[in-house]
């Protein structure tokens, strides 16, 4: 397991090598913040809380980490590193744990160039923070869920916008699973028993605890656990 | 040191690899030729631990490949055909990867691993350059030097001397040539010039089998005055 730091340092640094690091987080920062002023009505909530910037994670993760993601094993495969990689001491769990934890680390970077906004809300109000730092977590959480997803679709294939692409479907079937809206069409199809078993895969449903401050181990469990699952599957998949 | 017993891989209908067995000794240099897609490629990628045999196996130093790979890729140096490596890395950073990932963790050790690799490829004049932006020349060194900075006892060279100019070819020659006093090499390539010019056995494969493993000597004795050329086209006449 010694071998996942090298891995990872390679990983996480070369984000910043190229251009995708900065365009990544400035999109990131810019959309996120953007939706929770103008249509989550941060300010015009007038409530010393984060609620209106991290409502739309759940769908801002829909696009962007897809588009963080799908270049983990796709580049890999289409430039021939892959070939290197493998053919250094390194297990394919030790390399799928190396880049995973990487581009995880990046992606909570990403998150918490967010915390400005918190001090904000601490400035003009007093905030609960147990409610801020449960939420954070839960964010943190998720992304990896989101990654974990994209890490195995983009090791099905060299080609990226197709890794793109299916990553964001995955994702979405997973998103839409908890949507109140989508629940409602089901439920006047299905029992209501199928329906609250289907919501429990669903992001959103595990999220929302954390945005209410609560973190409740079965939450935590589920995001783990679809961590670990996918990228179970994402050794397989290299490994076939 | 490097002792291959009736490699098999297949490809849909088609069997790339039918039962290659040989041996290479300390001390030799084997020079692997074949047309293309005879199956070079594939049996290094085999030997190196890249890809699983379908049957057969190959052991380096006694190490089965299928039974521990970590261990048989530590022991080997392998230049990929067309030396894959991370674009967007400087040829130091790269080697440094490369150099922690095979155990040289200290700064000193890294330094002294990396130097000497840089030194002995002559990539001096590029090392702070980044390797999407050197020539073909130039990067087939960098996979030459990632190959060769742990001082391996095999060497696995898929093509070393493609895309490089008369006098590079001459260079990477005369380095084979004064490294494999104390290891083994095994080298592919389509040159025929060069097995007279390095190599002291020949192995030619056609269509996934060995039709010939003897010295050059012997080679040339097989049509005594006719060019190289003329007997390696009699003996791959089935591969076309």
């Amino acid at each position: 397991m010694t071998q996942i730091s090298p891995v990872f340092k390679r990983e996480f640094l070369g984000y910043f090598r190229s251009p995708v690091a900065y365009v990544f987080l400035v999109v990131f920062s810019v959309a996120s913040i953007g939706l929770a002023f103008f249509v989550g009505g941060f300010f015009k909530a007038n409530q010393a809380t984060m609620q209106g910037y991290f409502t739309f994670y759940p769908w801002l993760f829909l696009f962007l980490i897809p588009a963080a993601g799908m270049r983990l094993w796709s580049e890999e495969k289409r430039t021939g590193t892959v070939e290197l990689l493998f053919t250094l001491p390194i297990t394919t769990l030790e390399a799928v744990l190396g880049k995973f934890l990487a581009a995880w680390a990046f992606l909570t970077l990403a998150i918490l160039l967010s915390l400005p906004l918190a001090g904000t809300v601490a400035y003009l109000g007093s905030p609960d923070w147990g409610v801020i730092a449960s939420t954070y977590l839960g964010g943190i959480l998720m992304a990896g869920a989101y990654l974990g997803v994209c890490s195995l679709t983009s090791a099905l294939t060299k080609n990226q916008v197709i890794s793109f692409v299916i990553s964001v479907v995955a994702c979405l079937a997973l998103l839409f699973l908890g949507w109140s809206v989508f629940s409602e069409v089901l439920g006047s199809i299905f029992p209501v028993w199928l329906v609250d078993l289907l919501s429990n895969f669903s992001f959103i449903t595990h999220f929302d605890a954390f945005t209410k401050g609560i973190i409740d181990p079965k939450d935590v469990v589920f995001f783990l656990s679809l961590i670990g699952f996918t990228l179970f599957l994402n050794v397989v998949a290299l490994e076939r | 040191m490097i002792e291959v017993k009736g490699l098999v891989k297949t490809y849909g209908p088609k069997r790339a690899v039918d039962g290659v067995s040989f041996r290479v000794n300390r001390g030799d240099i084997l020079g692997f030729l074949g047309p293309n897609g005879a199956g070079k490629s594939t049996t290094m990628k085999m030997i190196t631990g890249f890809l699983r045999p379908d049957a057969g196996t190959a052991t380096v130093d006694g190490i089965d490949v299928t039974v521990d790979p970590v261990a048989v890729k530590r022991k080997l140096g392998y230049l990929p055909e067309s030396a894959p490596a991370y674009p967007e890395m400087t040829v130091e950073e790269f080697l440094g990867f490369i150099a922690e990932v095979r155990g040289f963790r200290s700064t000193d050790a890294k330094r002294a691993q990396v130097d000497r690799a840089i030194g002995l490829t002559h990539l001096t004049p590029v090392r702070k350059q980044t390797i999407e932006t050197l020539s073909k020349g130039f990067k087939q060194r960098v996979g030459f030097a990632q190959a060769l900075l742990h001082d391996p006892g095999v060497l696995v060279l898929d093509e070393p001397t493609d895309g490089l100019d008369p006098n590079q070819k001459n260079e990477v020659r005369s380095l084979i040539k004064a490294m494999a006093v104390e290891k083994a090499v095994i080298l592919s390539t389509h040159i025929l010039e060069e097995v007279d010019a390095i190599c002291n056995r020949v192995i030619i494969i056609s269509q996934g089998k060995v039709v010939a493993d003897e010295t050059p000597a012997s080679l040339h004795a097989r049509k005594p005055g006719a060019r190289l050329d003329e007997i390696f086209r009699t003996l791959t006449a089935s591969d076309v």
